[in-house]
């Protein structure tokens, strides 16, 4: 991956500064403070690679941090193991927990999924002190020192701490650039969006947690190694876990940058005062320290990296050319002449199984409560034609949308999908199946460029990397943005956001497309476009459902209208019909229209 | 089922009960911040701390005590404590958090980890201050009232006899004022309706008129107050420390999720919850298990309950 590698550059001149510095430094206090760094910047990224990029907080990760620590200092008491050994031992053991704990607690989402990780450590904490482990302490091996990674010289656990680190780094930066990564972002962005696109949310988190896990397990083993003594509470305590979160946020969520900067700047900052003034009067430096954190966070809320990334983005666009957050060099691969003849996949499968509809649906019904959202609902969608959705506010349309693409499961009835029925499928599952969708309420990965975007959503079908990066690409060029690729998607307009959701719909080949309010908050003229774009898409073979709440924009765009209101169809037919029925101009206007509309 | 054995069960069932009632005001007073700010405040236990060394000093220094002798002094100071510490939230609210929350920061994304960062910093620098301030000593508010006890019974032909740790008692049924007042103040002043509204749809709040920020200052110097609260009455029990906010941060947390963010009453289930098991399981575990039983209760309703005694199903899972 060479892309990856390039990007890595910065990463490996800071190595080399750092480490030179270690072996210049001979104090062993501050010998220490250099490896303590490394320490809490690769628990930083263990936890930022859960938490940074899913956006699922974990008040938990001392969990994976104690079991690691515990596992070498237990393993070299009790059966006189190495900790070569037992470091890669605690890396499996805090994958397993990571595991473990991510199957139950993913039920849970948000603050609820944040505190709940709160509970695992501090269960192990208490039940390690219960078992008499208050305090454990390596054994001294004189001989085979090095065997037993014990060193004199202190410089070379900085060293191979540092080692750690820069596995760690380019292990996150793989990920960062692959569909792994993609996948996490879309799922801190948004889950249902994300499950839509075709991402198996849950499978992806889990491996995630347990990755998470296990660097966690493995950075702690290592701390256990250079301390040598090993408490709960120092490996198993809340201020364990605040400590990842404070490096990471610190220095900057969702990048292997954050945690190095935070921890760089933090660990010495409350190592010197505490050395400095914690005797003058024991717990100033704590009030310092936690002054500069707070008046840190004041000035840069999103942490230093991203506050320094976007100043010299503004400063030096040119400098900054490449987001961040690691988009590979675009187009090494897919730029030259991929015109729309070179599709990677066939968009549309016009010619397949006669005239059977693609999708129908049967007597749908769901309830919230007493409130019937959808009532037993039927209607078919030819292959390749466009069909209208619309109704007033409250009518039931995204209701319905969810109950196609699989977001809720009907009380009743069926969808059929090239005759099956799919009732009790996963988004995802619909996804790869051919059901694209697109959202009323637009959420793009904002820091991402549209490319990166768009490819979230080809990873459905794309085999390799580069098979995503030419959907993408086509996808992009179908909806006319192709200029607009590298851009980041927080600058875009309404206008270029629309398109750059429907390329992400696109990019995942599918056969029909639902699409929801695509045409909302648009002008006039804006609409037009975007309305051409889905046309020439139905042409190109895509069969499309849309949804709207105004009818003038749809009347010349659909072949068919169904109506809802209260959650029932109202009437289905042909945009004229369906415009000069009393009933749906009862609906939209209310009684008394209905007489002027007649006259 | 021997006296013996009825006797150890129902004298923990009723430690359960009042020091779950004090645990349940403590948890209130995290939600109502949660609920209003969508705010995890982290220092919320140092609040508490801050909350048994207001009722300690108002008792011991500020002439409570001298006022009104060691038997309604304590309970006054910790009653005390609420305002004073609720003057404390607002402005930390006001100079702090309110910069990086409310209708000034978006909530969700980026916003939401500065916040997170921000109450972890305040809570290391209250803890900190509270270090130099007052000591690493452990102190306690003294009453005569902590080392005598109601006895109900003798129950079962003179067996069975139940004592209730007198000022465990009075702290429980203050803690249960408090919220019948605080719940009454939320559901029909209209402060409570304003809070409501905010925590409801901040946008929508907004634009009737009502001052979303404002709302968020007034919902956590409530929060931090109803917490301080709870904090001077477990003082007159438990003797405390500066660094005594982390052992109970973690009940009001886990009380809090038990019984759903969005109400008063759910969290005070949940601190009750919380409370209940730590006093049964000392029944057939040893104490050092004590919080571990906690953890392990409140995973187990987490994951089949995972809408908690009160909160909705949309919100969590």
């Amino acid at each position: 991956m060479p892309a990856a590698l390039r990007s890595l550059a910065p990463f490996f001149v800071f190595a080399a500064v750092y480490a030179t510095l270690a072996l210049v430094i001979t104090n062993s206090y501050y010998q220490l403070m250099m490896t303590l760094v490394l320490v809490w910047a690769s628990f930083g990224l263990a936890w930022n690679l859960l938490s940074g990029y899913t956006g699922l907080v974990s008040f938990g990760h001392a969990a994976f941090f104690g079991i690691g620590a515990y596992t070498t200092a237990l393993g070299q008491i009790h059966f006189d193991l190495s900790p070569w050994l037992l470091i890669p031992v605690a890396a499996v053991l805090g994958g397993v927990a990571g595991l473990l704990i991510g199957i139950p607690t993913f039920r849970l989402r948000g603050v609820y999924f944040a505190l709940s990780m709160l509970a695992y450590p501090l269960a192990l904490l208490y039940v390690f002190e219960w078992l008499g482990y208050q305090e454990v302490t390596l054994p001294m091996k004189r001989e085979s020192a090095a065997a037993y990674m014990q060193f004199a010289d202190h410089r070379i656990y900085t060293l191979l701490a540092l080692a750690l680190l820069a596995m760690i780094v380019v292990m996150t930066r793989m990920i960062e650039q692959s569909r792994f990564g993609m996948a996490l972002l879309a799922i801190k962005q948004n889950e249902a969006a994300a499950e839509a696109a075709g991402i198996n949310t849950l499978k992806w988190k889990l491996l995630a947690i347990t990755l998470s896990g296990a660097i966690a397990g493995a950075v702690g083993a290592f701390y256990a190694v250079v301390l040598l003594v090993v408490t709960p509470v120092s490996v198993f305590g809340m201020l364990v876990s605040a400590q990842a979160l404070t490096v990471t946020l610190f220095g900057g969520v969702g990048t292997v940058w954050g945690p190095v900067i935070g921890s760089a700047i933090l660990i010495p900052a409350s190592e010197i005062l505490h050395a400095e003034l914690g005797h003058v009067i024991p717990g100033i430096q704590n009030v310092i320290f936690g002054f500069a954190i707070v008046v840190l966070i004041l000035v840069a809320p999103e942490g230093i990296f991203w506050k320094a990334r976007d100043f010299a983005y503004r400063r030096w666009p040119a400098l900054v050319a490449q987001p961040a957050s690691g988009a590979p060099a675009q187009g090494t691969e897919g730029m030259p002449g991929t015109p729309a003849a070179a599709q990677p996949f066939p968009s549309g499968d016009v010619h397949a199984k006669g005239d059977a509809p693609i999708l129908s649906v049967r007597g749908l019904s769901k309830s919230f409560g007493g409130l019937k959202a959808v009532q037993d609902v039927s209607f078919d969608v030819p292959r390749g034609s466009i069909l209208g959705i619309i109704g007033p506010n409250g009518a039931g349309k995204t209701t319905a949308f969810n109950l196609l693409n699989g977001f809720l499961e009907p009380d009743a009835g069926q969808v059929l999908l090239d005759g099956r029925n799919v009732i009790g499928r996963k988004p995802h599952q619909l996804c790869a199946a051919g059901v694209g969708r697109t959202f009323q309420i637009m959420r793009p990965f904002a820091r991402m460029s549209v490319a990166d975007n768009v490819a979230v959503g080809a990873y459905v079908h794309a085999r390799t990397d580069g098979d995503a990066r030419r959907a993408a690409a086509d996808a992009i060029d179908r909806v006319g943005l192709t200029g607009y690729a590298d851009r980041l998607a927080g600058e875009l307009t309404t206008r270029h956001l629309r398109l750059m959701e429907l390329a992400r719909a696109l990019a995942g080949s599918p056969r029909i497309l639902l699409l929801d309010e695509t045409l909302a908050g648009l002008g006039h003229t804006e609409a037009e476009e975007v309305i051409a774009i889905v046309r020439r898409l139905a042409q190109d073979g895509i069969t499309i459902v849309i949804i709207e709440h105004t009818m003038q924009a749809m009347v010349r765009l659909v072949d068919r209208f169904v109506v809802l209101d209260h959650g029932a169809v109202l009437v289905e037919g042909p945009p004229e019909a369906v415009t000069r029925d009393p009933r749906v101009i009862e609906a939209y206007l209310g009684k008394k229209w209905t007489a002027y509309a007649r006259s | 089922m021997t006296p013996q054995l009825l006797e150890n069960f129902l004298q923990a069932l009723f430690a359960g009960l009042t020091v779950g009632s004090i645990y349940g005001l403590m948890c209130v007073g995290l939600a109502l911040i949660f609920g209003v700010m969508r705010v995890i405040n982290f220092a919320q236990g140092e609040f508490m701390m801050l909350g048994m060394y207001a009722a300690f000093y108002f008792f011991t220094a500020f002439g409570v005590q001298a006022a009104l002798g060691p038997t309604v002094g304590p309970y006054v100071a910790a009653i005390l404590a609420g305002p004073l510490l609720f003057g404390v939230g607002y402005i930390i609210h006001k100079a702090l958090i309110g910069r990086v929350s409310g209708t000034r920061a978006q909530v969700e994304g980026e916003g939401h980890y500065a916040q997170l960062i921000l109450t972890l910093g305040i809570s290391l620098i209250i803890q900190s201050v509270g270090l130099i301030a007052f000591g690493s000593i452990l102190v306690s508010v003294r009453t005569p009232l902590s080392s005598s006890a109601w006895e109900l019974g003798p129950m079962w032909g003179d067996l069975v006899s139940i004592f209730i740790n007198k000022s465990r008692g009075i702290a429980a049924l203050i803690s249960i004022a408090v919220i019948a007042a605080l719940a009454l103040m939320i559901g029909r002043s209209r402060l409570g309706k304003s809070l409501r509204a905010a925590a409801d749809n901040p946008e929508a709040a907004t634009y009737m008129g009502i001052d979303v920020d404002r709302a968020h200052s007034v919902a956590f110097a409530l929060g931090v107050g109803v917490t301080a609260v709870a904090g001077g009455l477990l003082a007159t029990n438990y003797p405390f420390h500066p660094y005594v906010g982390l052992e109970y941060v973690i009940i009001m947390y886990a009380g809090v999720v038990l019984g759903g963010l969005g109400s008063i009453i759910g969290p005070f289930w949940g601190g009750m919850t919380i409370g209940l098991v730590q006093q049964l399981s000392t029944l057939v575990l040893p104490t050092q298990l004590q919080n571990t039983a906690i953890f392990i209760v409140f995973l187990l309703i987490v994951f089949f309950m995972p809408q908690g005694f009160f909160g909705r199903v949309t919100e969590r899972t």
